[in-house]
């Protein structure tokens, strides 16, 4: 596999390791990221591990992109499979359906399940976080069940509570702070995925596996 | 510097989007946090640099009007980039100086009547908490800054503490080309990239030939444009990934938008090019109605711009640093003796007094 550098402006190096959503090259990513960060290397600000890419941002004045593109290049091939940081299991506790999850009829409805084999279906799976992105806090993760795939609101509503669980298209996630949006509410959960006052402001990282836990809503409202 | 002072400015009317910014957040993008921060950065650092302060004190942008604030101690402060026409009690005061504002007196920024974004840096700096390495407010994430938010009427600001005295700083003037006017058409420097090849040689041609216009559609996150469509090779979408800041990025309907420093960290629309960083903010102080026009240079053309733009700074550093205060007094210490040195002039000729003999004190009672 080839990788290549692309230009994203003068303080921007996007490192493309491939042209696919899976989670084998998205580990290669994160093995990558970490081994910026451990080279700790002169002028480089900050790295935005996504999908299929690391985007390395870093002073020109104090690094020049071709001298970082070479260190960048050593690093990559010196990689290996061991590199990436262990995932943790990071668990959701959800209340499903009622108030905290207006759409879970929908979804039912929609894909011909009963509201538990919603729940079930969708509290199943360890979910792989492929990066995090949107808004602060915001996991974007993978493989949905497919009977589970939504069509989004057509009019997106003002206001989603943060905590909010969601399920759009072929994609499930979670609101992190409170805001507009399109996607099919089916839950919530009480735990907070942003905390700026936390130096890693989220309990949620890349590479992590998450999985959602029902509980009942009277554990949510904390009685 | 920054140990607080107390209360200092009080917003007596918030203006239509008053915050609190600094030179932005480095390092937390990795979880979905913008880096925020002023939109005209040259702005603010010249404001700070007037005042002696360090380049990426926490100051106030204003946008398109301004706000009106009480000052609840003396004060010395600058405003640089929009010319919103500031008073100090109902009386013009100008752009590009250090202005010295008395405990009680108003000083109200008013409508933009050129440029967008006016920056206020207060000597010693607006002091909020600092979140995340920064004092900048995240308006999509509601933290930093003023609680988070823009400024509302009633709110209390406090500075850090100053270590010039007033009266040198007050009257110091920013030289002339800091404050240039906007033209009709604003050319706007862009590095083709990252995705160029998501669109056609005829799309690139488009975007680089043709103008376009800066729709309302603008605010902290991006400015949404209109003109010609620029048309892709297959498809508006790639694979979500980092977004700059300065990114142009073009949706299937072929209209680009341009990030600014408070986006979304990740997108999934194709960049077609980033705006070099120097021209982020002249494009941060144009107006909806505004004419761009784009115009590429190379990855070293734009090193080049940007040397140059930082020793600009280096150079407006220098201006007051090289000048001692125009008057002021030093005590020399030689051994048990004490002398006054009375330094006066500046612009390298100094006419210096060295003033009689006094015993120390310490040295004194020591023996």
């Amino acid at each position: 596999m080839s990788i290549r550098f692309l230009d994203g402006g003068e303080s921007c190096l996007v490192v493309e390791l491939g042209e696919a959503i899976n989670v084998a090259l998205n580990r290669q990513v994160r093995a990558l990221d970490l081994a910026l960060e451990q080279a700790r290397m002169e002028g480089v600000l900050e790295a935005v591990p996504t999908y299929r890419s690391l985007a390395i941002y870093y002073d020109p004045l104090i690094v020049g992109r071709d001298a970082l593109w070479q260190q960048v290049g050593r690093l990559y091939d010196s990689l290996g499979a061991q590199d990436d940081r262990t995932p943790q299991v990071v668990e959701i506790p959800t209340v499903y359906g009622g108030e905290y999850g207006p759409d879970l009829e929908f979804v039912a409805r929609y894909s011909g399940l009963s509201p538990e084999e919603v729940i079930r279906l969708h509290s199943e799976p360890f979910y792989h976080v492929y990066m995090l992105g949107f808004v602060a806090g915001f996991p974007y993760l993978g493989d949905l069940a497919e009977r589970l795939a939504v069509p989004r609101l057509s009019t997106p509503r003002l206001k989603v509570p943060g905590g909010s669980v969601g399920i759009g298209g072929k994609q499930t996630g979670i609101y992190p702070i409170e805001s507009p949006g399109g996607w099919r509410i089916i839950g919530r959960t009480s735990l907070r995925l942003f905390d700026p006052s936390s130096e890693v402001p989220t309990p949620i990282l890349p590479g992590d596996m998450v999985r959602f836990v029902p509980i009942a809503p009277h554990v949510y409202a904390g009685e | 510097m920054q140990a607080s002072s107390g209360d200092a400015l009080e917003v007596v009317r918030p203006g239509l989007l008053t915050t609190v910014q600094d030179l932005g957040r480095i390092g937390y993008q990795r979880y979905g946090v913008p880096n925020s921060g002023a939109i005209d950065r040259a702005a603010l650092r010249a404001a700070n640099l007037l005042l002696d302060n360090e380049e990426g004190c926490a100051g106030l942008e204003a946008t398109a009007e301004g706000p009106m604030l009480r000052a609840l101690v003396d004060l010395v402060v600058a405003i640089v980039g929009a010319d919103m026409q500031p008073l100090v009690d109902g009386q013009p005061v100008e752009c590009g100086t250090a202005i010295g504002i008395r405990s009680g007196q108003i000083l109200e920024l008013q409508r933009a009547r050129r440029g967008l974004r006016a920056y206020l840096a207060v000597a010693g700096g607006i002091d909020v908490p600092v979140i995340l390495g920064s004092r900048s407010t995240c308006l999509p994430a509601a933290f930093g800054g003023f609680l988070g938010r823009t400024l509302q009427e009633g709110d209390r600001l406090q500075t850090g503490l100053v270590e010039r005295s007033p009266a040198v700083l007050i009257g110091r003037r920013l030289p002339s080309g800091w404050l240039e006017p906007m033209g009709d058409i604003l050319t706007v420097r862009v590095i083709l990239g990252p995705q160029e090849d998501h669109f056609t040689p005829e799309g690139i041609r488009t975007f680089l030939s043709e103008s376009y216009c800066i729709t309302p559609q603008m605010d902290r996150v991006g400015a949404r444009l209109q003109g010609p469509a620029i048309a892709h090779r297959s498809g508006a979408d790639i694979i979500s990934d980092s977004t700059p800041l300065g990114a142009i990025q073009v949706a299937s309907d072929g209209q680009p938008m341009i990030l600014l420093a408070d986006r979304q960290t990740t997108g999934g629309y194709a960049k077609i090019a980033v705006v070099v960083q120097e021209d982020i903010g002249r494009l941060g102080q144009a107006a909806p109605g505004q004419v761009v026009r784009f115009c590429r240079v190379s990855l070293p053309e734009a090193y080049a711009a940007l040397r140059a733009y930082q020793e600009r700074f280096d150079a407006l550093r220098r201006t007051w640093q090289s000048l001692p205060d125009k008057r002021a007094s030093y005590r020399l210490r030689l051994g048990a003796g004490s002398y006054r040195v009375d330094v006066e002039g500046g612009r390298g000729t100094y006419r210096v007094h060295l003033e009689g003999v006094e015993r120390t004190s310490e040295h004194a009672d020591a023996q």
